[in-house]
């Protein structure tokens, strides 16, 4: 078992489970992360697997620090996504929501570059079925666009490694850095999958429409894997700190105004990443310690977030703040989990988010990034605005939607109480976590300063929150889409169609004029008498030059038609033409 | 948060818990005199810094997202053929 990538025990469950109904097929499905886990935990630390591939040895999987970590967490969400799915009968669903997630473990363990290439797509194909899984017009149309942003991001990425293995002669996933065409290429594909702006709309544009358990897959690999390459790959590149940052504040505003509430949470999703963009960019050892931790406990809230809207969603088949509300007379339980992932999403202080997040924010701090720290403090407040108090205010409090649907069955509520008992565990505790990461640490998050601080700026943040919705002035929920980057590629691909039809048809019945009836017709009129028309090219040209009068060229025309018409050659003017030919073919051929 | 039926919809309640927030971030701006600071910036250590940046940024992010959904909403039927 220690030598076998844990991805396999994924991707061998995904198989075997399309084989078996009920019980057993849920018992197969979540064998494979429990066996994953261990399997994580077992692994020495080193190259695991070697696989030999024309003449080099593909390393399928080599284990350190950084990304045991990342496999731990992986396997742990799984186990709660599987869990969480089990009303879920579509075989589909569930086996490709086990291939994504085998795909994300051997992105996160592969040694090589071209081995994570091939998971990096098996990803990208696989989660593409989870969007689609949900069976709608809109989760059809979304996935379509999902798969074609993702294969755009594995090409570039592939572009980057080929070029990559050219110049170094090396495949190995290492540092790579933001130098040459190659550095960037990567950098690019990488900064598709972590939905570094303004790469970031395919992910409000499919979580959304995936069913309400593939919703729970879907939040937790793609980013944080890509995530995980980029802490290895460009750890310490300065871009990613200013990229972090906005990607930290800017999705906040749509986040205020987004209606569907995993609307809501995919875009404080891509806030959250940005924190772990900014402590990769900083690069210090409490930087990238912060970042690992974040993704760790991020993985856990965030999941435990859309578990419950997806509960919600279960039971009243609805996901818009507009139809929903009042629900936590009837989901008491759902709503108790829902507002303990808000308050780790929010880093209250004994909750997950706050001994992850202030290692990033403090990191900034010492090295004096002032601009940016204050975009993170704006962020921290920003996201507790809208996560922390808008998700479980809009589902669960506001105004009632009448609704009184029954509380989420039991698996669903072990599944939430795990991850919530998780996110308050290691909030609680965060030594653990700690002593897991990829560098030793000597970060104390519990100090008074920390705690006042934190507690100031979320309490008053809540307080501005209270004053204007109570004054009206709060933005009034509104059936509506606000429009993002992927309007340039949704709109925009209808002006280029249109630009297209304006441009290009024109061409093409232009060439079709010329070459469909115009040249045949010039064609077949002189051919139909070849050796006439050339006399008359070369008569009437010559005779034209001498300055001869239109009726002298009429009657010469008239006259050399007669004569081919009437055979009054000795020879045919065909055969001539086939002889002068054949003489110059053999001047050709011989003499030259 | 109480989870119980109907908590908040029950009469006085929600006054109950607004009084017990506003209680708490009086004794937030209290605390701040009694916590031992290590600021990365000067401004930092001044008093309840922190309070004052989140209060404004809330009310920034609200004001400038209602002035953003001006330009970026449209009807849910926006993006169909």
């Amino acid at each position: 078992m220690t030598s076998l990538p844990p991805a396999l025990f994924f991707l061998a469950a995904a198989l075997l489970s399309a084989f078996f109904k009920g019980n057993l097929r849920r018992l197969i499905l979540i064998a494979a992360p429990i066996a994953g886990l261990c399997a994580v935990h077992l692994m020495p630390e080193g190259a695991v697997a070697t696989l030999p591939f024309l003449d080099m040895d593909l390393v399928l999987c080599e284990v350190d620090r950084l990304n045991r970590v990342f496999g731990y967490i992986f396997c742990i969400v799984s186990i709660l996504a599987v869990l969480f799915a089990f009303q879920n009968e579509d075989k589909g669903e569930s086996s490709s929501a086990l291939i994504y997630a085998g795909g994300a473990l051997g992105v996160t363990f592969a040694g090589d570059f071209l081995t994570l290439y091939v998971f990096w797509e098996l990803m990208a194909v696989a989660s593409t079925f989870v969007v689609l899984s949900a069976r709608t017009k809109e989760s059809r149309s979304s996935a379509f666009r999902y798969v074609l942003v993702h294969l755009a991001g594995g090409l570039l990425l592939l572009a980057g490694i080929l070029l990559r293995y050219q110049a170094t002669g090396s495949l190995a996933v290492e540092f790579v850095g933001l130098e040459g065409l190659s550095g960037y290429l990567i950098f690019a594909g990488i900064a598709v999958n972590a939905a570094i702006p303004p790469l970031h709309s395919w992910l409000k544009d499919a979580y959304p429409a995936a069913s309400w358990s593939g919703a729970v897959f879907l939040s937790a690999f793609t980013t944080k894997s890509a995530v995980y390459v980029m802490a290895r790959t460009f750890p310490g590149t300065e871009l990613l700190i200013w990229l972090g940052a906005i990607m930290t504040f800017v999705p906040i505003f749509y986040a205020v105004l987004e209606n569907d509430i995993r609307g809501v949470l995919s875009y404080s999703l891509i806030n959250q990443v940005g924190f772990m963009m900014v402590g990769i960019g900083i690069g210090s050892a409490l930087a990238i310690n912060g970042a690992v931790a974040h993704a760790f406990a991020h993985i856990l809230y965030k999941g435990l977030l859309f578990m419950s809207a997806g509960a919600v969603m279960y039971r009243t088949g609805k996901t818009r703040c507009t139809d929903l509300g009042g629900l936590y007379t009837s989901m008491p339980f759902t709503c108790i989990c829902c507002i303990v992932g808000a308050a780790s999403i929010s880093a209250f202080p004994l909750f997950s988010g706050f001994v992850s997040k202030s290692m990033i924010v403090s990191a900034a701090g010492y090295e004096h990034l002032l601009l940016v720290w204050l975009a993170l403090q704006f962020a921290s407040a920003g996201v507790f605005h809208h996560a922390g108090i808008k998700v479980p205010f809009f589902m669960f409090f506001g105004h009632d939607s009448g609704l009184r649907p029954k509380e989420a069955p039991w698996n669903m509520k072990l599944a939430m109480g795990i991850a919530a008992a998780l996110c308050i565990g290691i909030g609680v505790f965060p030594q653990p976590l700690y002593n897991i990461l990829p560098f030793p640490v000597e970060y104390v998050p519990y100090t008074g300063a920390h705690v006042v601080d934190q507690l100031q700026i979320l309490m008053f943040g809540a307080l501005a929150f209270c004053l204007l919705m109570l004054s009206g002035i709060y933005p009034a929920e509104i059936r509506s889409i606000n429009l993002d980057t992927d309007w340039f590629y949704r709109k925009g691909a209808r002006l280029f169609y249109a630009a297209c039809d304006r441009v290009l048809n024109p061409i093409n019945s232009l060439v079709q004029k010329a070459l469909g009836s115009g040249l045949p017709d010039m064609a077949h009129r002189f051919l139909s008498e070849p050796a006439g028309n050339l006399e008359k090219l070369v008569v009437l040209g010559y005779l034209k030059h001498q300055g001869a009068s239109e009726e002298e060229l009429e009657r010469r025309r008239d006259r050399i038609s007669r004569r081919y018409r009437y055979l009054a050659y000795p020879l045919g003017g065909g055969v001539l033409l086939s002889v002068m030919f054949l003489a110059l073919m053999s001047y050709l051929y011989i003499v030259r | 948060m109480d989870e119980k039926k109907g908590w908040f919809d029950r009469p006085g309640n929600l006054k109950r818990f607004l009084k017990v927030f506003y209680a708490s971030l009086v004794l937030l701006v209290i605390a701040d005199f009694f916590v031992e600071k290590h600021p990365h910036f000067d401004f930092e250590g001044a008093p309840s810094f922190f309070a004052a940046y989140g209060f404004i940024s809330c009310v920034l992010l609200v004001l400038v997202a209602k002035v953003l959904r001006l330009f970026l909403m449209k009807g849910e039927d926006y993006y169909d053929d």
